[in-house]
């Protein structure tokens, strides 16, 4: 009887970590959604999420001011963006070697950064959770959904505003022309260039918030590749998702279940080593990807530097 | 201006980076040291690049070439050298090899986008080599000792490789990547696997409408790719440390690429490149031991380099014209003679 009191709370307590951990996934996937639906690949998104973590944490720290640590990631995202921007639009790159270095940026700043302000693992306070009245004292389900911090509702209101904001504003609509035909875009006179431009950007926003969740939303400190290759995974769950918001969402719920899979063994009392259960959500991404069948859904000029007076 | 942002006088912080790697007998044999790695792996980068396919996926690779080679040496280590030494480097370049050919696989039968695959098989590759330093194949006398540092036995002595200038640790690894550097470049202009592998990479419509085995190529390029990087980890081994520990490869399968980048994606041009980026890496591990800035400011740099090389045109667009120019004689001519006239 005790035994099953506990186990409940346990998976109470999974189940509830589970929405947590979708939240950065959320977020970097959705900003990614754009920018690929814009016809740009940036891989960069790690890059972005890990300084964009950085950031948030190291304002936070010091004024004790979480809003400006996270206002300072949104802007460290949107000038990221932007570099990719003139690196893959303007100048043309190959954008799946670009990203990479702005990932080596991001990482390489963010390690720099930490060793030469901090050196050592602080914590902060981090954001509270905000427990919505009424629905947050639902048994169970409420502690699952509804007793989060507010980056996390803000993930999930998140799906359904991109879906309006992708098929149903004329901004959208501009998008996913600009992704999949940009000559005709430019025929009907819309900037390939600033919708392309608009979309890395907003992009890079959600990615640096992506990163402030991680260490002011959750970890409350930051530690050198804090994000582990959370942004790689939220490039692979846009193709997963197969450039939509709902799909996004159900594969974010996938990996996060998948990341608190350790959790789950605990429980189970199933003797894993640690690394094998680490290992998982990659496994899956690989899986994940392999089983989505990639170009059919793609946005046709994905990855494709756009020149005038050429055809694609 | 990234020093200045890091507070130490930048003019002293550039002095130390840029004279460290040359002004002295270990500047420079320690510059080759890491040379050598980036080397090998920037010759796999190559490779795959031309073949239209992209590796980044070099990080994992040298971890299972150095995991396998350091277990294989282990287990066998009672074996004559003749014997051991062969299979030992077979081995690392196998496992490097399969870790590159599964990303290729998944690309050529599956779609799967290459850079996503390998970066999660880097992930994979981590664990499962930490698992391994750290359970199985921990040195017995970390566990005896009740150290536990994460780390394999030393490989036996028979089999280190030999050291080319003594009380430095430049290792024979250096002359062995810079044959293979040649080996490659006439693997990839002379010879028809190497003619049809870049042929790929150019355009694998056309080289599809050529009569050329596409995924059959890209495969075969991402399994060569991975093998060298298996390589790279299999002499960082024998020649450097003598056992698989945790801090294997700094960041090697990212520097390769740069390397490569560096260049401009081709094998002899990835030699002065790769020395240059371990002078780089080098002298940014001196730099810090002296004014205290931080070594991965150099991944910040290679960032910026990377970002830099790939906007430049001239760079990056002359070797694809080339090489659309090369594919389509080559369309041109297997079409009259078939198969077999494919050759560059």
């Amino acid at each position: 009887m005790g035994d099953a009191v506990i186990s409940q709370g346990l998976l109470v307590g999974i189940m509830a970590t589970g929405i947590r951990l979708a939240t950065p996934f959320l977020l970097a996937a959705i900003g990614e959604m754009f920018v690929q639906r814009s016809g740009v690949f940036n891989l960069g998104v790690e890059g972005i999420m890990l300084l964009g973590a950085f950031m948030a944490f190291f304002v936070t720290l010091q004024t004790g001011n979480y809003y400006l640590g996270i206002l300072v990631s949104l802007a460290v995202g949107a000038l990221l963006g932007a570099l990719m921007g003139v690196v893959s639009i303007t100048f043309k790159a190959e954008q799946g070697i670009s990203g990479i270095g702005l990932y080596m940026i991001g990482w390489g700043l963010s390690g720099l950064l930490f060793r030469l302000y901090l050196g050592f693992i602080t914590t902060i306070e981090g954001l509270r959770p905000l427990k919505i009245p009424i629905l947050g004292d639902i048994p169970y389900i409420g502690a699952i959904l509804f007793q989060h911090n507010w980056l996390v509702y803000l993930a999930y209101i998140l799906v359904p505003v991109s879906w309006i904001v992708l098929y149903k504003t004329p901004w959208g609509l501009k998008v996913r022309a600009v992704g999949t035909t940009p000559e005709a875009a430019d025929t009907l006179g819309i900037s390939v260039d600033s919708i392309r431009y608009q979309c890395l950007i907003l992009g890079g926003m959600l990615a640096g918030l992506a990163g402030a969740f991680l260490t002011v939303g959750q970890a409350n400190m930051f530690a050198d590749n804090i994000t582990a290759g959370r942004g790689f995974i939220a490039v692979a769950l846009v193709y997963f998702g197969r450039w939509s918001p709902l799909g996004i969402l159900a594969g974010s719920l996938l990996f996060s279940i998948a990341s608190s899979f350790q959790l789950w063994v605990q429980v189970l009392g199933i003797k894993v080593p640690y690394e094998m259960a680490v290992i998982l959500p990659y496994v899956i991404t690989i899986i994940a990807l392999a089983v989505s069948f990639g170009r059919v859904w793609a946005p046709a000029a994905l990855g494709k530097p756009y020149e005038r007076g050429t055809r694609g | 201006m990234l020093i200045l942002v890091a507070g130490a006088d930048p003019l002293k912080a550039y002095g130390v980076m840029f004279s460290g790697p040359v002004s002295s007998e270990f500047g420079i044999t320690e510059t080759l040291v890491r040379a050598t790695p980036l080397l090998l792996v920037g010759l796999g980068i190559v490779i795959s690049f031309r073949a239209g396919i992209l590796n980044i996926g070099g990080e994992g690779q040298i971890l299972m070439g150095a995991v396998a080679a350091s277990a294989v040496a282990l287990y066998f280590s009672h074996w004559p050298a003749v014997l051991l030494f062969p299979v030992v480097f077979l081995v690392g370049c196998v496992a490097g090899g399969i870790w590159g050919g599964i990303a290729g696989w998944l690309k050529a039968r599956l779609a799967v986008n290459e850079i996503l695959s390998t970066v999660m098989l880097n992930s994979i590759a981590l664990q499962l080599y930490t698992y391994l330093i750290r359970g199985p194949l921990i040195d017995p006398q970390e566990l005896a000792y009740g150290t536990g540092v994460p780390q394999t036995a030393m490989v036996p002595q028979h089999i280190w490789l030999p050291r080319l200038i003594p009380g430095t640790r430049l290792h024979v690894g250096f002359i062995l990547a810079i044959i293979l550097a040649a080996i490659v470049y006439i693997f990839l202009w002379r010879t028809t696997i190497g003619y049809r592998m870049r042929a790929v990479g150019a355009g694998p419509e056309a080289s599809r409408y050529g009569g050329i085995k596409v995924e059959f190529y890209l495969v075969l390029a991402m399994a060569l790719s991975g093998a060298l990087a298996g390589l790279a980890g299999t002499v960082e081994v024998l020649g450097v440390h003598h056992r698989s520990l945790e801090s294997l490869s700094a960041g090697y399968g990212f520097s390769g690429i740069v390397a490569a980048l560096f260049g401009r994606l081709h094998p002899l041009g990835a030699i002065p490149a790769s020395i240059l980026m371990g002078a780089l890496i080098l002298g940014a591990d001196m730099m810090q031991r002296s004014v205290r800035v931080p070594a991965a400011i150099v991944m910040a740099i290679q960032g910026l380099v990377i970002l830099f090389v790939v906007s430049s045109d001239l760079i990056m667009r002359k070797p694809e014209l080339l090489q659309r120019f090369w594919c389509r004689r080559g369309a041109a001519r297997s079409k009259s003679t078939g198969e077999g006239g494919a050759k560059a």
